[in-house]
């Protein structure tokens, strides 16, 4: 099962590359990773998405907790969460094409942010669901380039990971 | 007072009490060196190869509980250091290894003797640090003591860039340390500690299966006191042979793939297992799916939340300190009012006995030549079981397990999770600077001994009075057993041809070299060798080249398919 767990681990240089080299070792997958500072900035806080069995999640919880690093961990999927993702698309934006694009990019709530003669770039924030049906609702030949941040995720309500 | 990072280094060791550095100079370590030679706080062993030094200083943990400490200096010497830093990771053994690093600026250029140690390292360490400000080197020195020898020891790397030993700064070495990042959980839960003592005292079939974290967490006293109180059966892994009496007639030997039969028999059909500070790894209970064919509840105490249902499902985890728990679990026991299930006990012995009857680890005692098994017994008897016994990796590591009966913890030394060929005559090293006045032995093989046969010549400088016993059966014996067993006898380059005349060699370093081809002259030789307590005694046993290792659980295999040597 597809898993989200976010963490809080110390900002020091080589952070990261400890993460990174764990699932690696160790062979655990690892879908999309995502870092960067919180408002305290001795602390990152990372999101990372990843699969497997509930032994497998366990595990890694544990080994990520292990890490000396590592202040706090949290499997998002323990409970209620929100997750979004960041994806900038840039597609031929030429002919029927032009006003199709826009009719899209209205319908999935997307933003254009940049136009030029023969494209836009088009920004949408969602879950990853959300932005692969983006991808698989247009003519994929249309499609330049497209780059996603990975998803971050927080819990609900008054679930908060903090120190 | 303004003090050199170099003078740094070496008041930091001094404030943790350090005896020995084991380590070797080069160029990126200079002034680190050139501050040893004014200090006479701890002492400096020169080692012939920075391996031999870190696991020498692996031993010396292993053998005291002491923080072990190593120096070694950038690039080459760093990357020699890294099996040795593995090997003791894999064992859970705390220690501090100090790398020189080429200076802050040079860092990413390609300077010469430059390597990424932080990055090399990272997979193989508890933690690792780069020092980057010379401010920082006194509380990093004091988080990798902490962080090496708490909660699951292990190794710990620190690299010094050489211009971070030039600069200057005021020394404060910190009292403690807090990091909120880092605080391991060492009183085990009293909630879970009651449910599995009420499992254990309702179990019909008990069983106690203790691991190398008894060892490292001290715990043997309170081990023994537990299984004695209880009455019920144990067995040791590897790691944690002489964390309980190996002559107590509780105790069923070592289990796993080359363990008793009574041991591998009584883990397979009990039905309430006490783990104590083991892992349950694939050399221990075999194949995990042939291991659950039969149900039991499994209590599981261990200092390492992952180390628990990693590869075994159990019922009562309980993370902890095995110190604190068994003491726990002592104290609620002389509370309790319930009393083991004396009638079951006693049908369960009696079906303990008669694996144990059958004698698993009987071996031809009459053969004129030498059988390997004959030379550790008599090795036991003639240091009446005290001595401080390091193993290399094979065969001769198994006959050593298997007949050498540790009363005592801290007195085996072998690499059992990394199986690290070569260990045996550092480790040797390590513990006899700890313990000077101990017997220490090295049994090892002849593939084994030449990995870091240099280290003779330490050995010689250092007036070391190890006794080798090389069990020389001119096969890396464990790849010959195995390519006879399931390779058709195809010994695919397990032949060790063009050996050296290892009386010579030994005498050309000074030492006493010994050569033993008749069973009739081993126990003799023992004596005359362990009689000359100054001085380092290589003794090459020539020994006989079929001999296997029994019993064996195959590769894969469950426990109870486990092969004896009369099966054959």
């Amino acid at each position: 099962m597809r898993h989200i767990i976010s963490l809080l681990m110390e900002n020091e240089a080589g952070a990261l590359s400890r993460v990174a080299g764990l699932f690696s070792a160790r062979a655990y997958n690892i879908e999309s990773l995502t870092v960067a500072p919180t408002e305290d900035a001795t602390l990152s806080r990372m999101t990372i998405v990843t699969s497997g069995s509930d032994e497998i999640i366990e595990q890694i919880i544990k080994q990520l907790n292990k890490l000396v690093d590592v202040v706090k961990v949290l499997d998002l999927n323990d409970g209620r969460f929100l997750e979004r993702e960041l994806m900038l698309v840039k597609v031929k934006a030429t002919g029927a094409h032009r006003e199709e694009m826009k009719r899209m990019s209205d319908i999935f709530r997307g933003r254009i942010i940049d136009v030029a003669d023969g494209s836009y770039t088009i920004e949408l924030t969602g879950s990853g669901s959300k932005l692969d049906a983006f991808l698989e609702a247009i003519d994929k030949s249309a499609i330049l380039e497209t780059v996603r941040t990975g998803a971050s995720g927080i819990g609900r309500g008054d679930r908060i990971l903090k120190v | 007072m303004q003090l050199t990072g170099a003078e740094i280094v070496i008041r930091c060791l001094h404030e943790e009490k350090v005896e020995f550095v084991f380590g070797y100079p080069g160029g990126a370590v200079l002034n680190i060196y050139d501050a040893i030679f004014q200090q006479d706080g701890f002492k400096h062993i020169l080692v012939r190869h920075e391996q031999a030094a870190v696991h020498a200083a692996d031993a010396y943990a292993r053998s005291t509980g002491k923080v072990g400490v190593a120096l070694v200096t950038s690039g080459p010497g760093a990357t020699n250091a890294v099996t040795g830093i593995a090997t003791a990771y894999m064992d859970s053994i705390p220690m501090v290894v100090l790398s020189g690093q080429v200076p802050t600026p040079a860092i990413g250029q390609d300077a010469f003797q430059e390597c990424d140690m932080v990055g090399i390292t990272r997979p193989c360490v508890k933690h690792n640090f780069l020092v980057k400000d010379v401010k920082d080197l006194a509380s990093t020195i004091k988080k990798a003591f902490y962080i090496a020898a708490s909660g699951r020891p292990g190794p710990v790397v620190v690299d010094i860039p050489k211009d971070i030993t030039a600069h200057t700064t005021k020394f404060e070495y910190p009292d403690s340390v807090q990091m909120r990042s880092y605080n391991p959980v060492l009183k085990g839960h009293s909630g879970q500690i009651k449910k599995a003592l009420k499992l254990l005292l309702e179990a019909k079939r008990p069983m106690i299966y203790t691991g190398g974290g008894v060892v490292l967490g001290d715990a043997a006293e309170l081990l023994t006191k537990l299984v004695r109180k209880l009455g019920y059966p144990m067995t040791n892994t590897l790691m944690g042979l002489g964390g309980y009496p190996a002559t107590d007639k509780q105790c069923l030997g070592m289990l796993g793939m080359h363990g008793t039969l009574e041991a591998n028999m009584a883990m397979q059909e009990c039905d309430v297992l006490l783990a104590v500070g083991a892992r349950f790894d694939d050399r221990v209970i075999g194949n995990p799916s042939h291991f659950f064919e039969s149900s039991r509840k499994i209590i599981h105490i261990d200092v390492d939340p992952s180390s628990i249902s990693k590869r075994v499902k159990v019922d009562v985890p309980i993370v902890g300190d095995v110190r604190s728990v068994l003491a726990d679990m002592l104290e609620l026991l002389s509370e309790s009012d319930k009393t083991p299930n004396e009638s079951a006990l006693a049908a369960w012995w009696q079906k303990i006995d008669g694996w144990r009857g059958r004698n698993c680890l009987s071996y031809d005692r009459n053969s004129a030549i030498i059988k390997p098994q004959y030379v550790v017994e008599k090795l036991w008897e003639v240091t009446k079981g005290e001595a401080y016994v390091t193993s290399d990796v094979g065969q001769h590591q198994m006959w050593a397990a298997q007949y050498y009966k540790f009363d005592q913890p801290r007195r085996w030394l072998n690499s059992g999770g990394l199986g690290t060929m070569g260990v045996g005559l550092p480790y040797a090293m390590g513990a006899q600077f700890a313990h000077p006045n101990a017997q220490v032995a090295c049994v090892t093989g002849e593939g084994s001994i030449q990995m870091n046969i240099q280290e003779l010549s330490t050995c010689k400088q250092y007036h070391l009075p190890i006794k080798v016993i090389l069990l020389n059966n001119r096969y890396l014996g464990m790849v010959r057993q195995w390519q006879e067993f399931f390779y058709e006898n195809r010994y695919s380059e397990s032949y060790m041809d063009s050996l050296p005349d290892f009386v010579k060699l030994a005498e050309s370093y000074g030492h006493v070299g010994m050569q033993i081809d008749k069973s009739s002259d081993v126990e003799g030789a023992l004596k005359e060798a362990f009689a000359m307590k100054d001085r380092f005694v290589f003794m090459d046993f020539i020994t006989d080249q079929k001999e296997n290792v029994f019993p064996m659980v195959p590769n894969g295999k469950g426990l109870s398919e486990i092969i004896l040597a009369e099966d054959l």
